[in-house]
C-alpha cells in the first residue's frame, strides 16, 4: 500500500499543496517542449516532402550553431555571421540533394535513412575539422537575446521566467506559424504538399522533385539554425547537442511523421510529461528517469493509435 | 578456371537444397576456418586484440542484428542495450556460480537478453517501419537507465564497472588479466563459428522462411498460416541471444572490463551500419559490413599520415580522427550509392563473374 501511495496520492498532494514549484515545472516542460517541438519540426519537413527519415537533423542544429558562433569569433559581424550561415544551410541542402538523394532515388527508405548516418558522420568530422571539437558560448548578447530572469508572485511562491526561455517561445511560435503559412498559402507550399500525398502524381503535373527538395532541406535548415541558436543558448554550442536531436524521435512518433501540428502537440505533451515526471515521480526510482520517460509514453500511445496522435491512417493493401 | 560447377551433379533433394552447394565454396569455406584457427599461432597480439576478436565479436552481434532487421524486416536500434543485458547476465551468473565453466555462462546469458528482447519486441505486432525503430529507442535507453542505477547488477561495486575475473578452460586462463590474445581470440573464433553455423541453418530452414515471409509481406505471411506474433517475437529473441552473447563477449573476452556507457545508442547505430553497409538478409554480409566499419577506421588512421606527409603536411591526431570521420561517412553515402544491397550482393555479382569467366555470360 505504501508504495501506492507514494506512486498515486503523494505527488499529487505535494502538487496541490506547492501550486507555485508545479507551474514553475510546467513552465519549464513548456520550454523544452517548444524546443523539441522546433527540431522536429525539422525531421517532418524533410519526411513529409521526400519520405527520408533524416537522421542528420541533429547534426545539421550543431552544424548551424556551429557556423553561426565560428564565424563570429572570426570576427564577422554577428548578422552577416547569421545570414552566412543561413546560406551555409542552402549550400547543404543543393549539396545533398545532388549528392545523396538524386543518385538514391526510388531505392527503400532504411537505405536513404542509412545515406543520412553517413551525411552525419560526414558532417561530425566536417564542423570538428574546420570549428575545433571545443564547446562554444552561444553569441546571444550579439543577436540580441534578452538574458536574465523575471520572477513573479503567484500562488504564494515566486515563479521564475527566464528572459531567454519566454524568447525562445516566442521566436519558435513565430517560426512554426511562418511555416504554417508558408505550407498553405504559397505556390511552393502547395507544391511541397503535393510531393508529400504522391510523387509521382506531384511529377505528372510539373513539379520538380528536385528543387523541391532542396527548398525542403534548406527550410529543415533553416529550423537547425534557429533551433541550434536556443539551445545553444541555452546550453553552450557542442557535439553532445547531437543527443537531444534524439529526444525529437518520441516527439515525432507521438505526433506522427508527417503532421506539422502533430510535432507541435507532440512536442509540448513530451515537454511537459518528462519534466513533471521526473520532477514528481523521478525521486520514486533515484531519478534520471528523464533519459527514457519520454520514449516510454510514446510507445504507450502508439500501443494505442500505431501511427500516432495526427499521423496519417496506414491502409494495407496485400 | 578453378571455379566451376561444370560437373558437379546434384543427385539427391539433401544435395540440391545444401546451403554450399559448390564443392569450390565447401573447400573455400574450410581453408577461411583453417586460416582463422592459424592466424592465432602466427599472428602477433596487436592484431589477435585489436583487430581480429572485435571483428568477429562485432560480427557476432550483426548477425544477430541482421537476423531482426535483415530477414524480419524489423527495424531496431536498440542493439547496444541488448548487448549489455548480455553482458550484465553474463557477469551476474559467472560470479555467482563461479564453479560452473565460464563458457556455459557466456552461452547462457544469451537466454537472458533473449527474453528482454522479446519483450520489447511486444509493440512489434502493432507498429512498424520507423515508428518500431523509435519504440526500440525506449528499449535501449530504458536498459542503460538500468545498468546506471540498479547497482545489484554489478554486485554492488563501487566504480560500477564490470571486470572480468579470472577463469580458465582446461587449465588454460581464458578470460581475466592472465589470459593472452591467442587464447582469447581462440575461444571468441570457436564460439562465433558454432553461432554462424546455428544461424545459417536456422535463416535457411523453415523458421528463417518464416521469418523472410513476414519481412516481405506480413499480411500475406499471415494468410498463409503464419503466425505473426510468434515469429516476430521469434526474431526478437533470436537475435537479441546473439547479441547478448556477443555483448558478454565483447566486455569480457576483448575489453576485459567496461562499464555501462559501451552500450549506449552510438553501439546500436554502429552495429545497425555493419548489417547496412554488409547486406540485409545476408550472413556473410555481417562479417563484411563489420570488417568495413571496424577495420577501415584502423587502415585510416595508420595510412592517412603516411600518405600525408610526403607532400609536406604533418597532421596532428585530432585532424586525422575528424578526417576520418569525413571519409568513413562519405564511404558509406558512396557504398549506398553504388551498391545498396551491400557487399554480400558485390560478393555474389564477383562470384557469378567468376563462375563464366573468361565469358561475359
Amino acid at each position: 500500500m505504501d508504495i501506492l501511495y507514494k506512486v498515486f496520492i503523494e505527488p499529487f498532494v505535494f502538487m496541490g499543496e506547492a501550486p507555485d514549484l508545479l507551474i514553475q515545472t510546467l513552465w519549464e516542460g513548456l520550454v523544452s517542449g517548444v524546443l523539441y517541438a522546433l527540431i522536429a519540426l525539422g525531421f517532418v519537413l524533410i519526411f513529409k516532402a521526400s519520405g527520408v527519415f533524416n537522421f542528420a537533423q541533429g547534426i545539421m542544429v550543431v552544424f548551424a550553431a556551429l557556423t553561426l558562433v565560428g564565424l563570429y569569433e572570426k570576427g564577422v559581424p554577428a548578422f552577416l555571421a547569421l545570414i552566412l550561415a543561413a546560406l551555409t544551410m542552402l549550400v547543404l541542402a543543393v549539396v545533398v540533394e545532388r549528392v545523396v538523394l538524386r543518385p538514391l532515388v526510388n531505392q527503400p527508405d532504411i537505405i536513404l535513412f542509412m545515406a543520412t548516418f553517413g551525411l552525419t558522420y560526414f558532417l561530425i568530422g566536417f564542423g570538428e575539422l574546420i570549428f575545433g571539437g571545443n564547446p562554444k558560448e552561444m553569441i546571444t548578447g550579439a543577436l540580441f537575446l534578452p538574458q536574465g530572469t523575471t520572477e513573479l508572485d503567484m500562488l504564494g511562491g515566486m515563479v521564475r521566467f527566464q528572459h531567454l526561455d519566454i524568447a525562445a517561445a516566442v521566436i519558435a511560435s513565430i517560426m512554426i506559424g511562418l511555416l504554417a503559412v508558408f505550407f498553405s498559402k504559397t505556390r511552393i507550399g502547395r507544391a511541397l504538399r503535393a510531393v508529400a500525398d504522391s510523387h509521382k502524381a506531384a511529377l505528372s503535373v510539373g513539379i520538380s522533385l528536385n528543387q523541391i527538395w532542396v527548398i525542403v532541406w534548406f527550410a529543415a535548415g533553416l529550423v537547425a539554425l534557429v533551433a541550434g541558436i536556443m539551445w545553444g543558448a541555452r546550453s553552450g554550442v557542442s557535439f553532445s547537442l547531437q543527443i537531444i536531436a534524439l529526444k525529437a524521435l518520441p516527439v515525432l512518433i507521438l505526433g506522427g511523421f508527417t503532421s506539422i501540428p502533430g510535432a507541435i502537440i507532440g512536442g509540448l505533451i513530451i515537454g511537459v510529461g518528462e519534466k513533471i515526471g521526473e520532477f514528481y515521480w523521478g525521486p520514486l526510482v533515484g531519478g534520471g528517469v528523464e533519459t527514457w520517460l519520454a520514449y516510454v509514453i510514446a510507445l504507450l500511445f502508439l500501443l494505442y493509435r500505431p501511427q500516432g496522435l495526427f499521423g496519417e491512417k496506414i491502409i494495407e493493401r496485400i | 578456371m578453378l571455379y566451376r560447377e561444370a560437373g558437379q551433379f546434384k543427385t539427391s533433394y539433401v544435395a540440391d537444397s545444401a546451403i554450399f552447394p559448390l564443392r569450390q565454396d565447401r573447400i573455400g569455406l574450410g581453408l577461411i576456418i583453417v586460416a582463422a584457427y592459424a592466424l592465432a599461432f602466427i599472428g602477433n597480439s596487436f592484431l589477435l586484440q585489436a583487430v581480429m576478436i572485435p571483428f568477429l565479436v562485432f560480427s557476432l552481434a550483426s548477425i544477430g542484428l541482421n537476423i531482426l532487421t535483415g530477414y524480419t524486416g524489423l527495424l531496431s536500434l536498440g542493439t547496444g542495450a541488448f548487448m549489455g543485458v548480455g553482458a550484465y547476465a553474463c557477469y551476474k551468473l559467472m560470479t555467482a556460480f563461479p564453479e560452473v565453466n565460464v563458457i556455459v555462462w557466456i552461452l547462457m546469458s544469451g537466454f537472458f537478453s533473449a527474453a528482454i528482447g522479446a519483450l520489447f519486441g511486444l509493440p512489434s505486432l502493432r507498429i512498424k517501419g520507423f515508428y518500431l525503430a523509435v519504440a526500440t529507442l525506449a528499449a535501449q535507453f530504458f536498459l542503460q537507465w538500468c545498468f546506471i542505477r540498479i547497482p545489484w547488477l554489478v554486485n554492488y561495486n563501487v566504480s560500477g564497472a564490470l571486470d572480468a575475473p579470472l577463469r580458465t578452460l582446461f587449465g588454460t586462463p581464458i578470460m581475466g588479466p592472465n589470459a593472452t590474445p591467442q587464447t582469447r581470440y581462440l575461444v571468441v573464433l570457436t564460439i562465433v563459428i558454432l553461432l554462424t553455423w546455428l544461424a545459417s541453418n536456422l535463416v535457411h530452414g523453415r523458421i528463417g522462411r518464416m521469418w523472410i515471409a513476414i519481412r516481405d509481406m506480413d499480411l500475406a505471411a499471415e494468410l498463409m498460416g503464419i503466425r505473426p506474433l510468434q515469429t516476430k517475437l521469434l526474431a526478437f529473441a533470436v537475435s537479441s541471444y546473439y547479441c547478448g552473447v556477443a555483448g558478454a563477449l565483447l566486455v569480457f573476452l576483448w575489453y576485459g572490463g567496461a562499464e555501462y556507457d559501451v552500450f549506449n545508442i552510438n553501439q546500436s547505430f554502429f552495429i545497425l551500419f555493419m548489417v547496412i553497409i554488409g547486406g540485409l538478409g545476408s550472413l556473410i554480409g555481417s562479417f563484411f559490413g563489420a570488417a568495413l566499419i571496424f577495420i577501415l577506421p584502423i587502415v585510416l588512421g595508420i595510412v592517412l599520415p603516411a600518405m600525408l606527409s610526403p607532400f609536406g603536411i604533418s597532421v596532428g591526431a585530432d585532424v586525422i580522427e575528424h578526417l576520418r570521420f569525413m571519409i568513413v561517412g562519405a564511404l558509406i553515402i558512396f557504398f549506398l550509392i553504388v551498391e545498396p544491397h551491400g557487399l554480400a550482393r558485390l560478393w555474389q555479382i564477383g562470384k557469378q563473374k567468376l563462375l563464366v569467366w573468361p565469358f561475359p555470360y
